[in-house]
Protein backbone atom coordinates (compact mmCIF):
# COMPACT_ATOMS: atom_id res chain seq x y z
CA UNK A 1 0.00 0.00 0.00
CA UNK A 2 2.88 2.36 1.17
CA UNK A 3 4.55 1.36 -1.89
CA UNK A 4 2.15 1.86 -4.68
CA UNK A 5 1.25 5.37 -3.41
CA UNK A 6 4.73 6.30 -2.97
CA UNK A 7 4.88 5.15 -7.29
CA UNK A 8 1.61 6.64 -7.98
CA UNK A 9 3.00 10.01 -6.77
CA UNK A 10 6.16 9.96 -9.19
CA UNK A 11 4.12 8.94 -12.00
CA UNK A 12 2.29 12.33 -11.02
CA UNK A 13 4.92 14.85 -10.44
CA UNK A 14 6.90 13.24 -13.52
CA UNK A 15 3.44 13.95 -15.61
CA UNK A 16 2.91 16.74 -14.51
CA UNK A 17 6.26 17.73 -15.34
CA UNK A 18 6.17 16.57 -18.64
CA UNK A 19 3.00 18.87 -19.52
CA UNK A 20 4.29 22.16 -17.36
CA UNK A 21 7.53 21.56 -20.12
CA UNK A 22 4.96 20.59 -22.92
CA UNK A 23 3.08 24.03 -21.95
CA UNK A 24 6.39 26.60 -21.94
CA UNK A 25 8.19 25.30 -24.55
CA UNK A 26 6.50 26.91 -27.29
CA UNK A 27 6.29 30.65 -25.70
CA UNK A 28 9.92 30.10 -24.18
CA UNK A 29 11.03 29.87 -27.91
CA UNK A 30 8.93 32.91 -28.41
CA UNK A 31 10.84 35.04 -25.40
CA UNK A 32 14.03 34.15 -26.15
CA UNK A 33 13.90 35.26 -30.36
CA UNK A 34 11.73 37.98 -29.36
CA UNK A 35 15.07 39.51 -27.63
CA UNK A 36 17.83 38.46 -30.49
CA UNK A 37 19.15 40.74 -33.30
CA UNK A 38 19.09 39.39 -36.63
CA UNK A 39 23.08 38.44 -36.55
CA UNK A 40 21.90 36.40 -33.29
CA UNK A 41 19.11 35.28 -34.80
CA UNK A 42 21.03 33.86 -37.87
CA UNK A 43 23.83 32.81 -36.29
CA UNK A 44 22.29 30.98 -32.54
CA UNK A 45 20.25 28.01 -32.27
CA UNK A 46 16.54 28.85 -31.73
CA UNK A 47 16.58 27.72 -28.38
CA UNK A 48 19.03 29.64 -26.74
CA UNK A 49 19.29 32.29 -25.16
CA UNK A 50 19.53 35.85 -26.60
CA UNK A 51 22.43 37.97 -25.37
CA UNK A 52 20.64 40.41 -23.78
CA UNK A 53 16.96 40.60 -22.18
CA UNK A 54 17.07 44.24 -22.46
CA UNK A 55 16.92 44.17 -26.60
CA UNK A 56 13.82 45.78 -27.25
CA UNK A 57 14.25 46.91 -30.73
CA UNK A 58 12.10 44.38 -31.99
CA UNK A 59 9.32 45.19 -29.98
CA UNK A 60 9.79 48.67 -30.91
CA UNK A 61 10.07 47.98 -34.39
CA UNK A 62 7.15 45.35 -34.44
CA UNK A 63 4.84 47.81 -32.49
CA UNK A 64 5.01 49.94 -35.15
CA UNK A 65 5.04 48.20 -38.17
CA UNK A 66 1.56 46.00 -37.13
CA UNK A 67 0.38 49.41 -36.25
CA UNK A 68 -0.26 48.46 -33.04
CA UNK A 69 -1.52 51.59 -31.23
CA UNK A 70 -4.60 51.57 -34.07
CA UNK A 71 -5.03 48.37 -33.27
CA UNK A 72 -5.28 48.33 -29.77
CA UNK A 73 -7.54 51.51 -29.85
CA UNK A 74 -9.67 49.69 -31.93
CA UNK A 75 -9.54 46.78 -29.61
CA UNK A 76 -10.68 48.60 -26.39
CA UNK A 77 -13.03 50.53 -28.24
CA UNK A 78 -14.61 47.46 -30.07
CA UNK A 79 -14.79 45.26 -26.25
CA UNK A 80 -15.43 48.93 -24.09
CA UNK A 81 -18.86 49.60 -26.26
CA UNK A 82 -19.84 45.87 -26.55
CA UNK A 83 -19.16 45.63 -22.32
CA UNK A 84 -21.61 48.50 -22.13
CA UNK A 85 -24.18 47.73 -24.09
CA UNK A 86 -24.27 43.97 -23.27
CA UNK A 87 -24.01 44.77 -19.65
CA UNK A 88 -27.39 47.10 -19.81
CA UNK A 89 -29.23 45.09 -21.94
CA UNK A 90 -28.31 41.90 -19.87
CA UNK A 91 -29.21 43.10 -16.35
CA UNK A 92 -32.32 45.16 -17.37
CA UNK A 93 -33.66 41.97 -19.51
CA UNK A 94 -32.84 40.02 -16.23
CA UNK A 95 -34.46 42.59 -14.06
CA UNK A 96 -37.73 42.04 -16.00
CA UNK A 97 -37.86 38.66 -16.63
CA UNK A 98 -36.36 38.01 -12.83
CA UNK A 99 -38.50 40.06 -10.73
CA UNK A 100 -42.16 40.12 -13.01
CA UNK A 101 -44.42 37.89 -14.56
CA UNK A 102 -45.86 38.59 -17.97
CA UNK A 103 -47.63 36.91 -20.66
CA UNK A 104 -45.13 34.77 -22.90
CA UNK A 105 -42.33 34.89 -20.57
CA UNK A 106 -41.90 31.05 -20.62
CA UNK A 107 -41.94 31.55 -24.11
CA UNK A 108 -39.28 34.44 -24.48
CA UNK A 109 -37.15 32.42 -21.93
CA UNK A 110 -37.84 29.37 -24.08
CA UNK A 111 -36.06 31.25 -27.45
CA UNK A 112 -33.00 32.65 -25.39
CA UNK A 113 -32.54 29.43 -24.48
CA UNK A 114 -32.88 27.41 -27.58
CA UNK A 115 -30.50 29.87 -29.00
CA UNK A 116 -27.31 28.98 -27.52
CA UNK A 117 -27.93 25.64 -29.95
CA UNK A 118 -27.89 27.72 -33.44
CA UNK A 119 -23.76 27.98 -33.82
CA UNK A 120 -23.11 31.88 -34.49
CA UNK A 121 -20.38 30.94 -37.30
CA UNK A 122 -22.57 29.06 -39.54
CA UNK A 123 -25.26 32.19 -39.77
CA UNK A 124 -22.77 34.84 -40.38
CA UNK A 125 -23.47 33.98 -44.20
CA UNK A 126 -26.85 36.49 -43.41
CA UNK A 127 -25.55 38.44 -40.57
CA UNK A 128 -23.25 39.69 -43.13
CA UNK A 129 -25.74 40.84 -45.32
CA UNK A 130 -27.48 42.03 -42.45
CA UNK A 131 -24.47 44.42 -41.16
CA UNK A 132 -24.33 45.16 -44.71
CA UNK A 133 -27.46 46.54 -44.90
CA UNK A 134 -27.67 48.86 -41.57
CA UNK A 135 -24.62 50.16 -43.28
CA UNK A 136 -22.25 49.03 -40.40
CA UNK A 137 -19.55 47.31 -42.51
CA UNK A 138 -16.14 48.74 -42.34
CA UNK A 139 -17.48 50.53 -39.22
CA UNK A 140 -16.73 49.65 -35.47
CA UNK A 141 -20.25 49.23 -34.82
CA UNK A 142 -20.71 46.49 -36.91
CA UNK A 143 -18.74 43.75 -35.23
CA UNK A 144 -20.26 45.63 -31.72
CA UNK A 145 -23.54 45.01 -33.21
CA UNK A 146 -22.84 41.08 -33.94
CA UNK A 147 -21.45 40.13 -30.26
CA UNK A 148 -24.25 42.11 -28.23
CA UNK A 149 -27.03 40.42 -30.55
CA UNK A 150 -25.10 36.85 -31.00
CA UNK A 151 -24.08 36.39 -27.62
CA UNK A 152 -26.16 35.17 -24.49
CA UNK A 153 -23.97 34.41 -22.00
CA UNK A 154 -23.93 37.50 -19.93
CA UNK A 155 -28.24 36.67 -19.67
CA UNK A 156 -27.55 32.88 -18.06
CA UNK A 157 -25.17 34.60 -15.61
CA UNK A 158 -27.25 37.48 -14.59
CA UNK A 159 -30.42 35.32 -14.45
CA UNK A 160 -28.81 32.77 -12.17
CA UNK A 161 -27.68 35.52 -10.36
CA UNK A 162 -30.64 37.80 -9.78
CA UNK A 163 -32.53 34.61 -8.45
CA UNK A 164 -29.94 34.52 -5.28
CA UNK A 165 -31.43 38.54 -4.51
CA UNK A 166 -34.11 38.67 -2.23
CA UNK A 167 -37.14 39.66 -3.03
CA UNK A 168 -37.66 41.37 0.38
CA UNK A 169 -34.86 44.19 -1.00
CA UNK A 170 -37.43 45.09 -4.09
CA UNK A 171 -40.18 45.13 -1.27
CA UNK A 172 -39.10 47.42 1.21
CA UNK A 173 -37.85 50.12 -1.45
CA UNK A 174 -40.97 49.90 -2.83
CA UNK A 175 -43.02 50.95 0.81
CA UNK A 176 -40.29 53.74 0.80
CA UNK A 177 -42.15 54.74 -2.89
CA UNK A 178 -38.76 54.19 -4.88
CA UNK A 179 -39.80 53.59 -8.91
CA UNK A 180 -38.53 50.65 -10.13
CA UNK A 181 -36.40 51.97 -12.42
CA UNK A 182 -34.60 53.29 -9.57
CA UNK A 183 -34.87 49.80 -7.48
CA UNK A 184 -33.09 48.74 -10.54
CA UNK A 185 -30.40 51.31 -10.82
CA UNK A 186 -29.95 51.73 -7.18
CA UNK A 187 -30.39 48.13 -5.63
CA UNK A 188 -30.60 45.23 -8.13
CA UNK A 189 -27.91 46.62 -10.39
CA UNK A 190 -25.13 46.86 -7.59
CA UNK A 191 -26.16 43.63 -6.33
CA UNK A 192 -25.27 41.93 -9.30
CA UNK A 193 -21.56 43.47 -9.64
CA UNK A 194 -20.11 40.09 -9.06
CA UNK A 195 -21.77 38.89 -12.18
CA UNK A 196 -21.17 41.57 -13.96
CA UNK A 197 -17.21 41.25 -13.29
CA UNK A 198 -17.55 37.69 -14.25
CA UNK A 199 -18.91 39.16 -17.76
CA UNK A 200 -16.59 41.76 -18.21
CA UNK A 201 -13.57 38.84 -18.05
CA UNK A 202 -15.11 36.45 -20.29
CA UNK A 203 -16.30 38.39 -22.91
CA UNK A 204 -13.31 40.85 -22.69
CA UNK A 205 -10.88 37.63 -23.49
CA UNK A 206 -12.89 36.55 -25.78
CA UNK A 207 -13.54 39.51 -27.74
CA UNK A 208 -9.91 40.12 -27.65
CA UNK A 209 -8.98 36.75 -28.47
CA UNK A 210 -11.50 36.46 -31.99
CA UNK A 211 -10.18 36.79 -35.21
CA UNK A 212 -13.38 35.54 -37.02
CA UNK A 213 -15.61 38.63 -36.38
CA UNK A 214 -13.00 41.17 -37.04
CA UNK A 215 -11.58 39.80 -40.24
CA UNK A 216 -14.80 39.40 -42.06
CA UNK A 217 -16.28 42.67 -41.09
CA UNK A 218 -13.33 44.92 -40.72
CA UNK A 219 -11.35 44.48 -43.69
CA UNK A 220 -9.59 47.74 -43.90
CA UNK A 221 -6.34 48.61 -42.63
CA UNK A 222 -7.30 51.15 -40.50
CA UNK A 223 -10.25 49.67 -38.53
CA UNK A 224 -7.27 46.61 -37.85
CA UNK A 225 -7.69 44.95 -33.94
CA UNK A 226 -5.26 43.06 -32.39
CA UNK A 227 -5.77 39.33 -34.05
CA UNK A 228 -6.03 41.17 -37.33
CA UNK A 229 -2.95 43.20 -36.92
CA UNK A 230 -0.64 40.03 -36.18
CA UNK A 231 -1.93 38.22 -39.69
CA UNK A 232 -1.28 41.55 -41.81
CA UNK A 233 2.22 41.72 -40.04
CA UNK A 234 2.70 38.00 -40.55
CA UNK A 235 2.25 38.06 -44.21
CA UNK A 236 4.91 41.10 -44.76
CA UNK A 237 7.54 39.96 -42.17
CA UNK A 238 6.98 35.80 -42.85
CA UNK A 239 10.37 34.28 -42.15
CA UNK A 240 11.71 36.97 -39.70
CA UNK A 241 10.65 34.61 -36.45
CA UNK A 242 13.05 37.03 -33.93
CA UNK A 243 10.17 39.85 -35.39
CA UNK A 244 7.26 37.62 -35.15
CA UNK A 245 7.91 36.57 -31.87
CA UNK A 246 8.11 40.25 -30.46
CA UNK A 247 4.94 41.12 -32.02
CA UNK A 248 3.54 37.25 -30.45
CA UNK A 249 4.55 38.34 -27.26
CA UNK A 250 3.01 41.93 -27.25
CA UNK A 251 -0.29 40.49 -28.49
CA UNK A 252 0.21 37.48 -26.00
CA UNK A 253 0.81 39.62 -22.60
CA UNK A 254 -2.39 41.58 -22.10
CA UNK A 255 -4.87 38.54 -21.17
CA UNK A 256 -1.60 36.63 -19.54
CA UNK A 257 -1.63 39.58 -17.33
CA UNK A 258 -5.13 40.04 -16.50
CA UNK A 259 -5.33 35.90 -16.01
CA UNK A 260 -2.36 36.25 -12.76
CA UNK A 261 -4.76 38.76 -11.73
CA UNK A 262 -7.68 37.56 -11.79
CA UNK A 263 -7.61 33.77 -11.89
CA UNK A 264 -10.39 33.19 -9.55
CA UNK A 265 -13.11 34.65 -11.48
CA UNK A 266 -11.92 33.87 -15.03
CA UNK A 267 -11.94 29.76 -13.21
CA UNK A 268 -15.41 30.31 -11.67
CA UNK A 269 -16.84 32.35 -15.18
CA UNK A 270 -15.64 29.94 -17.12
CA UNK A 271 -17.02 26.58 -15.25
CA UNK A 272 -20.69 28.50 -14.84
CA UNK A 273 -20.18 29.39 -18.69
CA UNK A 274 -19.40 26.01 -19.95
CA UNK A 275 -22.24 24.07 -17.79
CA UNK A 276 -25.10 26.68 -18.54
CA UNK B 1 -41.53 62.04 -11.90
CA UNK B 2 -41.69 57.77 -12.76
CA UNK B 3 -42.57 57.21 -8.84
CA UNK B 4 -46.08 59.38 -9.69
CA UNK B 5 -46.82 56.26 -12.30
CA UNK B 6 -48.74 53.50 -10.32
CA UNK B 7 -46.43 50.53 -9.89
CA UNK B 8 -48.62 48.47 -12.33
CA UNK B 9 -47.52 51.08 -15.76
CA UNK B 10 -44.25 50.97 -14.36
CA UNK B 11 -43.98 47.66 -14.37
CA UNK B 12 -45.66 47.30 -18.15
CA UNK B 13 -43.51 49.87 -19.19
CA UNK B 14 -39.99 48.00 -17.55
CA UNK B 15 -41.20 44.77 -19.19
CA UNK B 16 -41.60 46.59 -22.71
CA UNK B 17 -38.31 48.29 -22.72
CA UNK B 18 -36.27 45.62 -21.02
CA UNK B 19 -37.67 42.66 -23.06
CA UNK B 20 -38.23 44.16 -26.48
CA UNK B 21 -34.99 45.05 -26.81
CA UNK B 22 -32.77 41.66 -26.58
CA UNK B 23 -35.36 39.76 -28.13
CA UNK B 24 -35.34 42.15 -30.99
CA UNK B 25 -31.47 41.50 -31.28
CA UNK B 26 -31.81 37.78 -30.63
CA UNK B 27 -34.52 37.88 -33.69
CA UNK B 28 -32.63 39.79 -35.68
CA UNK B 29 -29.08 38.10 -35.14
CA UNK B 30 -29.74 34.49 -34.05
CA UNK B 31 -33.21 33.40 -35.51
CA UNK B 32 -33.77 35.70 -38.65
CA UNK B 33 -30.41 34.35 -39.91
CA UNK B 34 -30.73 30.78 -39.28
CA UNK B 35 -34.05 30.99 -41.31
CA UNK B 36 -32.80 32.97 -43.94
CA UNK B 37 -30.35 30.20 -44.37
CA UNK B 38 -33.15 28.07 -45.22
CA UNK B 39 -34.44 29.99 -47.59
CA UNK B 40 -31.38 31.41 -50.15
CA UNK B 41 -29.95 27.48 -49.96
CA UNK B 42 -33.02 27.02 -52.04
CA UNK B 43 -31.78 29.51 -55.17
CA UNK B 44 -28.88 30.06 -56.92
CA UNK B 45 -28.22 33.92 -55.22
CA UNK B 46 -24.66 35.22 -55.81
CA UNK B 47 -25.42 37.80 -52.78
CA UNK B 48 -25.42 41.14 -54.88
CA UNK B 49 -28.10 40.94 -57.58
CA UNK B 50 -31.69 40.75 -56.78
CA UNK B 51 -32.24 38.07 -58.66
CA UNK B 52 -32.59 34.84 -56.49
CA UNK B 53 -33.72 32.02 -58.74
CA UNK B 54 -35.52 29.36 -56.86
CA UNK B 55 -33.76 25.77 -57.67
CA UNK B 56 -35.03 23.20 -55.86
CA UNK B 57 -32.46 20.66 -53.78
CA UNK B 58 -29.44 21.11 -56.45
CA UNK B 59 -27.42 23.16 -54.00
CA UNK B 60 -27.87 20.11 -51.22
CA UNK B 61 -27.81 17.66 -54.01
CA UNK B 62 -23.93 19.66 -54.74
CA UNK B 63 -23.24 19.27 -50.74
CA UNK B 64 -23.32 15.48 -50.50
CA UNK B 65 -22.37 14.50 -53.76
CA UNK B 66 -19.61 16.64 -54.70
CA UNK B 67 -16.31 14.93 -52.70
CA UNK B 68 -14.71 18.21 -52.31
CA UNK B 69 -17.45 19.52 -50.16
CA UNK B 70 -18.57 17.31 -48.07
CA UNK B 71 -15.28 15.38 -48.34
CA UNK B 72 -13.98 18.25 -46.10
CA UNK B 73 -15.75 16.52 -42.89
CA UNK B 74 -12.67 14.15 -42.62
CA UNK B 75 -10.07 16.62 -42.28
CA UNK B 76 -12.18 17.60 -39.47
CA UNK B 77 -12.58 14.06 -38.01
CA UNK B 78 -8.36 14.47 -37.04
CA UNK B 79 -9.84 17.10 -34.17
CA UNK B 80 -12.19 15.08 -33.55
CA UNK B 81 -9.81 11.97 -32.39
CA UNK B 82 -7.49 14.40 -30.93
CA UNK B 83 -10.54 15.90 -28.64
CA UNK B 84 -10.94 12.36 -27.04
CA UNK B 85 -7.41 12.04 -26.15
CA UNK B 86 -8.01 16.04 -25.03
CA UNK B 87 -10.62 14.88 -22.59
CA UNK B 88 -8.53 11.65 -21.38
CA UNK B 89 -5.55 13.69 -20.47
CA UNK B 90 -8.30 16.34 -18.65
CA UNK B 91 -9.50 14.05 -16.46
CA UNK B 92 -6.25 12.65 -15.46
CA UNK B 93 -5.14 16.10 -14.59
CA UNK B 94 -8.08 16.85 -12.88
CA UNK B 95 -7.97 14.10 -10.79
CA UNK B 96 -4.05 14.81 -9.96
CA UNK B 97 -4.81 18.16 -9.44
CA UNK B 98 -7.81 17.22 -7.05
CA UNK B 99 -5.24 15.60 -4.79
CA UNK B 100 -3.09 16.28 -2.36
CA UNK B 101 -0.03 17.33 -3.75
CA UNK B 102 2.68 20.25 -3.85
CA UNK B 103 2.03 22.86 -6.05
CA UNK B 104 -0.76 22.49 -7.07
CA UNK B 105 -2.60 25.93 -7.61
CA UNK B 106 0.90 25.94 -9.83
CA UNK B 107 -0.01 23.51 -11.86
CA UNK B 108 -3.52 24.61 -12.45
CA UNK B 109 -2.52 27.51 -13.42
CA UNK B 110 -0.45 26.90 -15.84
CA UNK B 111 -2.31 23.96 -17.15
CA UNK B 112 -5.26 26.57 -17.88
CA UNK B 113 -3.24 29.38 -18.92
CA UNK B 114 -2.97 28.81 -22.84
CA UNK B 115 -7.01 29.11 -23.10
CA UNK B 116 -6.32 32.52 -22.48
CA UNK B 117 -4.11 33.64 -24.78
CA UNK B 118 -4.94 35.07 -28.00
CA UNK B 119 -5.62 32.16 -31.22
CA UNK B 120 -3.84 34.12 -34.03
CA UNK B 121 -0.88 34.47 -31.47
CA UNK B 122 -0.91 30.84 -30.76
CA UNK B 123 -1.00 29.68 -34.41
CA UNK B 124 1.81 31.82 -35.00
CA UNK B 125 3.71 30.40 -32.47
CA UNK B 126 3.37 27.10 -33.01
CA UNK B 127 4.02 28.22 -36.87
CA UNK B 128 7.62 28.73 -35.32
CA UNK B 129 7.65 25.72 -33.58
CA UNK B 130 6.88 23.31 -36.03
CA UNK B 131 8.72 25.13 -38.56
CA UNK B 132 10.45 22.08 -41.06
CA UNK B 133 13.83 23.87 -41.06
CA UNK B 134 13.84 26.83 -38.21
CA UNK B 135 11.39 24.77 -36.34
CA UNK B 136 12.30 24.25 -32.68
CA UNK B 137 10.33 20.66 -32.43
CA UNK B 138 12.72 19.70 -35.12
CA UNK B 139 15.67 21.42 -33.48
CA UNK B 140 14.68 19.53 -30.15
CA UNK B 141 14.41 16.19 -32.20
CA UNK B 142 17.81 16.79 -33.99
CA UNK B 143 19.34 17.44 -30.20
CA UNK B 144 17.48 14.06 -28.75
CA UNK B 145 18.90 11.93 -31.60
CA UNK B 146 15.93 11.27 -33.48
CA UNK B 147 17.87 12.45 -36.83
CA UNK B 148 15.22 11.29 -39.51
CA UNK B 149 12.38 12.63 -37.48
CA UNK B 150 14.03 15.75 -37.42
CA UNK B 151 13.52 16.70 -40.65
CA UNK B 152 9.73 16.35 -40.60
CA UNK B 153 7.29 19.13 -42.61
CA UNK B 154 4.55 18.45 -39.71
CA UNK B 155 2.63 21.56 -41.37
CA UNK B 156 3.18 20.22 -45.09
CA UNK B 157 2.23 16.72 -45.66
CA UNK B 158 -0.94 16.09 -46.29
CA UNK B 159 -1.41 12.86 -44.68
CA UNK B 160 -1.11 14.14 -40.80
CA UNK B 161 -1.20 17.90 -41.17
CA UNK B 162 -4.90 17.81 -39.47
CA UNK B 163 -3.45 15.84 -36.68
CA UNK B 164 -0.47 18.36 -36.19
CA UNK B 165 -3.16 20.98 -36.39
CA UNK B 166 -5.75 19.32 -33.61
CA UNK B 167 -2.50 19.12 -31.20
CA UNK B 168 -2.08 22.82 -31.32
CA UNK B 169 -5.99 22.77 -30.04
CA UNK B 170 -5.25 20.12 -27.52
CA UNK B 171 -2.72 22.33 -26.24
CA UNK B 172 -5.08 25.56 -26.17
CA UNK B 173 -8.50 23.53 -24.95
CA UNK B 174 -6.76 20.73 -22.32
CA UNK B 175 -6.96 22.90 -19.59
CA UNK B 176 -10.16 24.65 -20.05
CA UNK B 177 -11.60 20.70 -20.06
CA UNK B 178 -9.64 20.12 -16.97
CA UNK B 179 -11.37 23.11 -15.31
CA UNK B 180 -14.63 21.69 -15.73
CA UNK B 181 -14.07 18.56 -14.67
CA UNK B 182 -12.17 20.19 -11.58
CA UNK B 183 -15.42 21.78 -10.44
CA UNK B 184 -16.87 18.66 -10.94
CA UNK B 185 -14.80 16.44 -9.06
CA UNK B 186 -14.95 19.13 -5.88
CA UNK B 187 -18.26 18.84 -5.96
CA UNK B 188 -18.13 14.86 -4.92
CA UNK B 189 -18.86 14.64 -1.36
CA UNK B 190 -15.18 13.52 0.60
CA UNK B 191 -17.34 11.02 3.12
CA UNK B 192 -17.67 9.10 -0.36
CA UNK B 193 -13.96 8.33 -0.41
CA UNK B 194 -13.63 7.96 2.98
CA UNK B 195 -16.37 5.30 3.36
CA UNK B 196 -14.76 3.64 0.24
CA UNK B 197 -11.33 3.68 1.87
CA UNK B 198 -12.76 2.27 5.36
CA UNK B 199 -14.02 -0.60 3.05
CA UNK B 200 -10.71 -1.44 1.43
CA UNK B 201 -11.21 -0.15 -2.10
CA UNK B 202 -8.08 1.45 -3.36
CA UNK B 203 -6.97 5.23 -5.44
CA UNK B 204 -8.02 2.82 -9.18
CA UNK B 205 -11.39 1.38 -7.76
CA UNK B 206 -12.35 4.58 -6.23
CA UNK B 207 -11.69 6.12 -9.48
CA UNK B 208 -13.44 3.88 -11.35
CA UNK B 209 -16.82 3.04 -8.76
CA UNK B 210 -17.22 6.67 -7.66
CA UNK B 211 -15.23 9.14 -9.16
CA UNK B 212 -16.19 8.28 -12.88
CA UNK B 213 -19.64 7.90 -12.14
CA UNK B 214 -20.35 11.10 -10.14
CA UNK B 215 -18.84 13.04 -13.29
CA UNK B 216 -20.39 11.09 -16.10
CA UNK B 217 -22.74 14.24 -17.13
CA UNK B 218 -19.88 16.38 -17.44
CA UNK B 219 -17.71 14.37 -19.27
CA UNK B 220 -20.99 13.88 -21.26
CA UNK B 221 -20.73 17.74 -21.98
CA UNK B 222 -17.06 18.04 -22.42
CA UNK B 223 -17.25 15.40 -25.17
CA UNK B 224 -20.40 17.27 -27.28
CA UNK B 225 -18.64 20.75 -26.61
CA UNK B 226 -15.46 18.53 -28.50
CA UNK B 227 -18.01 17.03 -31.40
CA UNK B 228 -19.40 20.79 -31.98
CA UNK B 229 -15.94 22.33 -31.71
CA UNK B 230 -14.59 19.55 -34.57
CA UNK B 231 -17.48 20.63 -36.85
CA UNK B 232 -16.75 24.01 -36.13
CA UNK B 233 -12.78 24.31 -36.52
CA UNK B 234 -11.83 27.49 -38.46
CA UNK B 235 -9.11 29.83 -37.17
CA UNK B 236 -6.05 27.37 -36.43
CA UNK B 237 -6.10 26.24 -40.12
CA UNK B 238 -7.06 29.26 -41.57
CA UNK B 239 -3.99 31.37 -39.95
CA UNK B 240 -1.21 28.76 -40.62
CA UNK B 241 -1.73 26.83 -43.37
CA UNK B 242 -4.61 28.72 -44.99
CA UNK B 243 -5.93 25.04 -45.76
CA UNK B 244 -3.06 23.71 -47.38
CA UNK B 245 -1.02 21.90 -48.59
CA UNK B 246 -3.00 21.94 -51.61
CA UNK B 247 -6.36 21.70 -49.69
CA UNK B 248 -5.58 19.21 -47.44
CA UNK B 249 -6.52 20.88 -44.30
CA UNK B 250 -9.32 22.72 -45.15
CA UNK B 251 -11.81 22.83 -42.86
CA UNK B 252 -15.82 22.84 -43.32
CA UNK B 253 -15.99 26.10 -42.41
CA UNK B 254 -13.58 27.07 -44.15
CA UNK B 255 -15.22 26.18 -47.53
CA UNK B 256 -18.38 28.02 -46.45
CA UNK B 257 -16.77 31.35 -45.88
CA UNK B 258 -14.75 30.93 -49.14
CA UNK B 259 -17.70 29.83 -51.07
CA UNK B 260 -19.88 32.66 -50.38
CA UNK B 261 -16.99 35.59 -50.19
CA UNK B 262 -15.01 34.47 -52.84
CA UNK B 263 -17.00 32.84 -54.93
CA UNK B 264 -20.22 34.81 -54.07
CA UNK B 265 -21.91 31.49 -54.31
CA UNK B 266 -24.58 31.89 -50.75
CA UNK B 267 -26.91 29.57 -52.42
CA UNK B 268 -24.59 26.67 -52.02
CA UNK B 269 -22.57 28.85 -49.02
CA UNK B 270 -26.36 28.78 -47.21
CA UNK B 271 -26.74 25.20 -47.78
CA UNK B 272 -23.64 24.05 -46.89
CA UNK B 273 -24.20 26.43 -43.43
CA UNK B 274 -27.70 24.84 -43.01
CA UNK B 275 -26.38 20.95 -43.02
CA UNK B 276 -23.40 22.32 -40.37
CA UNK B 277 -26.27 23.70 -38.57
CA UNK B 278 -28.28 20.69 -38.84
CA UNK B 279 -25.63 18.54 -37.43
CA UNK B 280 -24.59 20.59 -34.40
CA UNK B 281 -28.45 20.91 -33.77
CA UNK B 282 -28.84 17.24 -33.53
CA UNK B 283 -25.94 16.62 -31.90
CA UNK B 284 -26.92 19.28 -29.14
CA UNK B 285 -30.27 17.96 -29.28
CA UNK B 286 -28.98 14.37 -28.37
CA UNK B 287 -27.56 15.67 -25.40
CA UNK B 288 -30.11 17.92 -24.05
CA UNK B 289 -31.91 14.81 -24.00
CA UNK B 290 -29.97 12.40 -22.58
CA UNK B 291 -29.36 15.10 -20.01
CA UNK B 292 -32.99 15.61 -19.07
CA UNK B 293 -33.67 11.81 -19.10
CA UNK B 294 -31.04 11.23 -15.99
CA UNK B 295 -32.22 14.57 -14.70
CA UNK B 296 -35.84 13.07 -14.23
Amino acid sequence: MQRSSRVWDSVKYLSLVIAAFAILFPPYIIIVNAFKTKEEFQTKSSISLPDSFLNFSNFGAAFKSADMTTAFGNTILIIGVTLVLNILIGSAFCYAVGRFNFKFKGAILGLFLFATIIPSITTQVVNYKTIQALDLTNNLMGPVLIYVGADILQIYIFLQFIRNIPYELDESAMLEGASLFRIFRSIIFPLLAPATATIVILKTISIYNDMFIPYLYLPRPEHVVVSTSLMRFFGVNSGDWQMISSAILIIMIPTAVLYMFLQKYIFAGVTSGAVK
Amino acid sequence: MLSRLSFNTQKKLIIFLFVSVPLLLLLTFAYYPALELFRISFTSWDGLSPDRTWIGWDNYKEVFSNSSIFGVFKHNLAYFVVGIVQNILAIYFAVVLNSKLKGRNFFRLLLFLPYILNGVAVAYLFGYVFDTTNGSLNYLLGQLGFGALSETSWLGNGSFVNYTLASIGLWRFMGFNMVIYLAALQSIPSDLYEAASIDGANGWKQFVHITLPNIYKIIELNLFLTVTGALEVFDLPFVLTKGGPAGASETFVMKIIETAFQFNNYGLASAMSVVLLLFVVIVLSIQRFLLNRKGE
